[in-house]
């Protein structure tokens, strides 16, 4: 029996989330520190664990790796059941570098209340924000993980709960109608969510009604060797099921509405923690899952996906350049790049797959960089709106650059990570759908718009009134920026270790659907010349 | 000797960096940092020409690869240089170039209190740039092509606290980017049609592949140079790109960024000789652009905008030149390289006239500077002489070869692409002539600004002064140059191919034309701004010069079909989200959670509550197991 690094590495946030709950309520700065420097070391030693496992993880080696079987429910065949492949191990990577700068860059967002007398207010909010990142932490960590199907699906659900109360507990509006504004989100974002998870249920029964096992491995290689065959009804019918709620959570269009509002009403550092990380497992199932469990079906439903990801691309650019709330402007881009993701999983060719999964990750640390640097603007004026800044780059130069470098990720700027997988994505959608490929370069355009006018309204110009007193990034947020526009940078100019990384599990489910790319037109005109010259020769 | 290919690249990177990241320790020395890395990367360019030309023809090119950028199944991106005769061309005229303008900079940038920022992105525009032309595939290629566009909407919107700099590099950016995603597509079918995108493995096969492949590929990489070399119709963001300071608009605005689509064209050029209908989309908006830029720049009083107009009438030729195939690709490039000569030493030339002139830009308040700045006016009229191509001059030879090419095309075509060409001279010697008598002859029209002081023409620093002589040599004796022997044809043609036209017309006869068009041209001048004194007031004009001032009414329909457009699209959108799907999924939650007030009441910040809902959520697991079991 091997060191089981797969539970400890999501164990270990768990376990974290627990103690910092139970820490006492600050009564002085100390002690105010002591309750977030806690929760910070777990999600290092989470990060150090994340790195363990992509050092073990071979890439040539078996399809899951590290994996760990116990049963759990023998009546319903439910076991516990985990283990990665290249995927997983970027995903669970991702989530271990980003919570720290997430928990860096929220530092004072659930600070205590002090009155005039110095006097800290006795609750454990402090506590329960940090420990809330850390339980959504570790769901994640475990769902990138899961191969049993009612395992991930239990966690999948779970993770609602912290995300809830992340969402509806913390924020820079706690008034009056504001508070309502965040409450409504909050629900919005957990029936959403439930809806799709309650439709996922019932299709994770009818699995079980016809495999009798809930274990991913034994249906993948049931359905390889034949021993299993779904009905094209039922295929169709439990794929939907699942894709629904990954569509959801994704977001696909048109299920995209609660996200806008969640990460408007939510703090930049929740606001990452939902679109760079949670929303990810959407995504990740729809590879896991959907294009695993039910090939034929996630074949057959493939064009009908491709064209609502193409319009949630234009749509959601589209809604970006309009907004005039800059956390609401990032959410509408960031659905646009979810379009992306969706496209190249579902175009079903290994350049658009392999750059669905290095888009995964760029989205997750370019999104991040900007997001966090619009949030520590934002906490400097205490608004959202785009129409409150203007000419901070006279005020705060390093800020303005450090938001135009991380605009400039998002709109995919060569040299920059997003953009090897955003043309990978175009590529290899273009080579089965050039129409559909074609259409969604229209998406690069917007983007360039969204970004800069975004940055044009608030950073340049003559200095706004009520932005003289902007100060620069201090050193605890350079410590967020820089680390993440480095690894930009490094994505974009040498993305080959995380693409070696992917690929095999890449090639795996391509094979395992039975889907070879399509070959260049030269090399299959060659094929089909060179066939009738062989039979005109016979 | 071939190691050295990417250091050309790192070395200005470098420098990029180190003045970027560097903070204000490197203020004080921030410049002449910058301008030794330029000059570095001169030298070392320098290095690699004479080692070239050590070499015979065949053994000029050079591959090196350094390594792979983007494995992935099937698609193979490297990170890998091709260094040949028109790379080779291209590297010494932009690191050349390039070394004059950072040391210009120094003067013109003085007083700015950004100025190590300012070098920090013109090193990065030298790296982005030669990065595009050592290139040896297309997808690295264009990792070039957007960093110029990135340095050029950073510098650009270099004075980002003035508005109209801000959208001017907004705008640059924009066009640009509607140009890449040509681009992108190009790098596409050629993916999908050859397997790879890489220069030498697609030029082999090119002639393997079917007409439509080849005539889609050649229309999508026009698109894209369109939109870098600002041709109709992705022209209108160059005028306002002339926000930035004016080393910019000499260096990226008129001597080298703007030239990449002819680059591109000239490098593809196996993909254009297959492709006859791209060929001619091609000519046809070398033409319409050669014609448009300069009717433009008839109008304009603003000295830097009546350059740019005139920039993209001078790149109308190179595209037009290009467009025609082997008989003009060298032609193309070689008066790419004498513009880029004279045209950065008219730039130059007006900046040094702005900074002696409290950076007025508007002509009308000038006149009579000759005796103010004698240095700048002679630098700036062997330009001026030279672009109009005054016979013996680097214009004459260069612009004179495109239009003996465009003639040559053989039919109707030629005549009528001959024919633009020949007008478009004579339009060139009368703008020309007209910024010259505005700017230098004639009575002075200057006036004391809103704070009341006179501007007091005076001669710019030898820093600035320097750059201008050398720019000026070159626009004097390069194009003779290069035609003794036809020394440039056999340099660049191993790489481009060349074939002689079969112009209907002698060269005698060519230039004989030319030389009587140029005259009518600058007489036409003379006789409007040199004989009577030039208003201080534009007159109204006619309705073609009014059209013109406004680039051709160009921008206002930009205005209303696509910018309007496009916000009542958003505006429409934003709406429909909100009211439409929004509102239909609301209606469906109230319906299942009652009212929306009820949920609302749910959170109210408090930790009961908190614990209340965590119950909730613990109710709705145990609800679900238990449906589980009961299923």
């Amino acid at each position: 029996m091997s060191f089981p690094i797969l539970t400890v590495a999501a164990a270990l946030p768990a376990v974290g989330a627990v103690l910092t709950a139970a820490l006492p309520p600050a009564t002085n700065a100390r002690s105010r520190d002591r309750n977030k420097v806690v929760p910070l070391l777990f999600s290092l030693g989470t990060l150090v664990l994340a790195c363990v496992v992509a050092a073990r993880y071979q890439p040539h080696g078996a399809r899951y790796q590290m994996t760990e079987n116990h049963s759990w429910i023998p009546q319903f065949g439910i076991s516990y059941s985990l283990g990665v492949d290249g995927l997983g191990v970027v995903l669970i990577l991702l989530t271990g570098v980003l919570v720290p700068f997430v928990m860096l860059a929220s530092w004072h967002d659930a600070d205590p209340v002090v009155d005039d007398s110095g006097t800290f207010e006795r609750n454990r909010r402090t506590q329960g924000f940090f420990a809330l990142i850390l339980a959504v932490e570790a769901m994640v960590v475990i769902a990138f993980e899961a191969t049993d199907v009612f395992l991930f699906y239990v966690f999948f659900e779970a993770m609602l709960i912290p995300m809830y109360f992340l969402i509806g507990g913390f924020g820079d509006r706690t008034k009056g109608e504001d508070a309502k504004q965040r409450s409504y989100a909050a629900v919005k974002f957990l029936l959403y969510n439930l809806l799709g998870g309650l439709v996922m249920l019932a299709a994770v029964i009818g699995l079980y009604t016809i495999t009798h096992t809930f274990s991913l491995v034994s249906i993948t290689t049931a359905l390889q060797n034949g021993s299993l065959h779904f009905s094209s009804t039922a295929e169709n019918a439990l794929f939907l099921g699942f894709m629904f709620a990954f569509a959801v959570k994704a977001p696909l269009w048109p299920l995209h509405t609660w996200l806008p509002n969640a990460m408007g009403e939510a703090t930049p550092g929740v606001a990452v923690l939902i679109t760079a990380v949670v929303d990810k497992v959407g995504t990740f199932a729809m590879l896991r899952f959907c294009l695993q469990l039910f090939p034929q079906a996630s074949k057959t439903f493939a064009p009908a996906i491709l064209v609502l990801s193409v319009i949630g691309i234009l749509y959601g650019a589209l809604l970006a350049v309009g907004q005039k709330d800059i956390k609401r402007l990032v959410a509408y881009a960031s659905i646009s790049h979810f379009g992306f993701i969706i496209l190249g999983i579902f175009a079903l060719t290994s350049q658009g797959q392999s750059g669905a999964e290095l888009y995964m990750v760029n989205h997750g640390v370019s999104t991040a960089a900007w997001l966090l640097v619009a949030g520590f603007l934002m906490s400097r004026r205490g608004s959202r709106l785009i129409a409150d800044y203007g000419g901070v780059q006279k005020v705060a130069p390093i800020m303005a650059g450090t938001f135009l470098v991380g605009g400039l990720a998002i709109l995919s700027l060569p040299g920059l990570g997003p953009f090897v997988s955003e043309f990978l994505v175009l590529v290899g959608t273009f080579e089965r759908y050039p129409a559909l490929g074609i259409v969604a370069t229209a998406g690069i355009v917007l983007a360039a718009l969204y970004v800069l006018v975004l940055y044009q309204r608030t950073m340049t110009g003559p200095v706004k009134p009520g932005n003289e007193g902007v100060g620069d990034l201090k050193a605890r947020e350079l410590v967020v920026v820089a680390p993440l526009i480095a690894l930009l940078l490094v994505l974009g100019v040498y993305p080959k270790p995380v693409a070696d990384i992917v690929n095999p599990s890449v090639n795996q489910t391509l094979s395992q659907m039975g889907q070879s790319d399509p070959p260049p037109h030269l090399t299959s005109a060659h094929i089909n010349a060179a066939t009738t010259t062989t039979g005109g020769g016979q | 000797m071939d190691n050295l290919i990417p250091v050309l690249v790192a070395v200005p990177l470098l420098g990029a960096a180190l003045l970027l990241c560097g903070g204000r320790r490197l203020d004080r020395v921030g410049h002449w940092l910058g301008t030794l890395l330029a000059f570095a990367s001169f030298g070392v360019g320098l290095a690699l020409f004479f080692s070239m030309l050590g070499r015979s023809t065949a053994d000029r090119p050079v591959h090196l690869n350094l390594y792979t950028w983007i494995p992935v199944n099937g698609f193979q991106a490297e990170v890998g240089f091709q260094l040949d005769q028109l790379s080779m061309t291209f590297v010494l005229l932009i690191t050349g170039v390039g070394s004059l303008i950072h040391l210009y900079s120094i003067g013109y940038m003085a007083h700015d209190e950004k100025r190590r920022r300012f070098f920090g992105f013109l090193n990065l525009f030298l790296a982005a740039m030669l990065l595009l032309v050592l290139a040896d595939n297309y997808l690295l290629l264009y990792v070039g092509w957007e960093g110029v566009g990135l340095a050029s909407y950073l510098l650009i919107g270099f004075w980002q606290h003035k508005p109209s700099a801000a959208t001017a590099a907004k705008k640059a950016f924009l066009v640009n980017r509607v140009g890449d995603v040509g681009l992108s597509i190009a790098v596409m079918l050629m993916f999908t049609t050859f397997g790879t995108f890489a220069f030498t493995p697609v030029f082999a096969d090119a002639p393997k592949a079917t007409q439509a492949t080849l005539t889609g590929i050649g229309l999508m990489l026009l698109l894209a140079a369109c939109g870098k070399s600002a041709q109709v119709p992705l022209q209108s963001w160059l005028g306002d790109a002339m926000e930035g300071p004016t080393p910019v608009s000499a260096l990226i605005h008129a001597a080298t960024m703007v030239t990449a689509g002819v680059y591109l064209i000239t490098r593809s050029s196996a993909i254009f000789n297959l492709a006859p209908a791209a060929q001619l989309a091609t000519v046809v908006v070398g033409a319409v652009t050669l014609l448009f830029g300069a009717i433009v720049g008839c109008a304009k009083d603003d000295i830097k905008k009546a350059l740019a107009g005139s920039t993209m009438s001078q790149i109308g030729y190179m595209v037009l030149a290009a467009g025609l195939g082997p008989i003009g690709y060298v032609f193309a490039i070689m008066h790419l390289v004498t513009h880029g000569f004279f045209k950065a030493g008219l730039f130059l030339g007006a900046g040094s006239v702005m900074h002696g002139m409290n950076d007025e830009v508007d002509m009308r308040k000038y006149g009579g500077l000759r005796k103010y700045m004698p240095l700048t006016f002679v630098t700036f009229g062997l330009g001026y002489l030279a672009i109009i191509g005054f016979p013996g001059l680097s214009g004459f030879f260069s612009k004179d070869k495109i239009i003996e090419a465009a003639f040559g095309h053989g039919g109707t075509e030629g005549w009528i692409l001959g024919t633009c060409t020949l007008v478009g001279a004579a339009v060139t010697a009368f703008y020309m002539t007209r910024v010259m008598l505005m700017t230098f002859f004639g009575e002075k029209r200057w006036v004391p600004d809103a704070d009341g002081h006179e501007p007091h023409p005076h001669e710019s620093p030898a820093v600035m002064g320097a750059p201008m002589v050398i720019l000026a040599f070159g626009s004097v004796f390069l194009g003779g140059l290069f035609s003794i022997n036809s020394s440039f044809v056999h340099w660049l043609s191993p790489v481009t191919g060349y074939q002689e036209g079969h112009s209907p017309l002698s060269t005698t006869t060519v230039t004989a034309c030319t030389t009587v068009v140029l005259l009518l041209g600058v007489g036409v001048a003379w006789m409007m701004y040199g004989r009577k004194p030039v208003p201080a007031v534009p007159p109204l004009g006619s309705l073609l010069t009014r059209a013109a001032r406004r680039d051709l009414l160009q921008d206002d329909f930009n205005h209303v079909v696509l910018v309007s457009g496009g916000s009542h699209l958003t505006r429409f959108l934003v709406y429909l989200e909100g009211k439409g799907l929004d509102g239909l999924v609301n209606g469906i939650a109230a319906l299942i959670g009652g009212t929306s007030g009820r949920v609302r009441k749910v959170q109210n910040g408090y930790v009961r509550s908190y614990a209340l809902s965590m119950f909730g959520g613990a109710l709705v697991l145990a609800a679900t197991t238990l449906l589980m079991r009961a299923v």
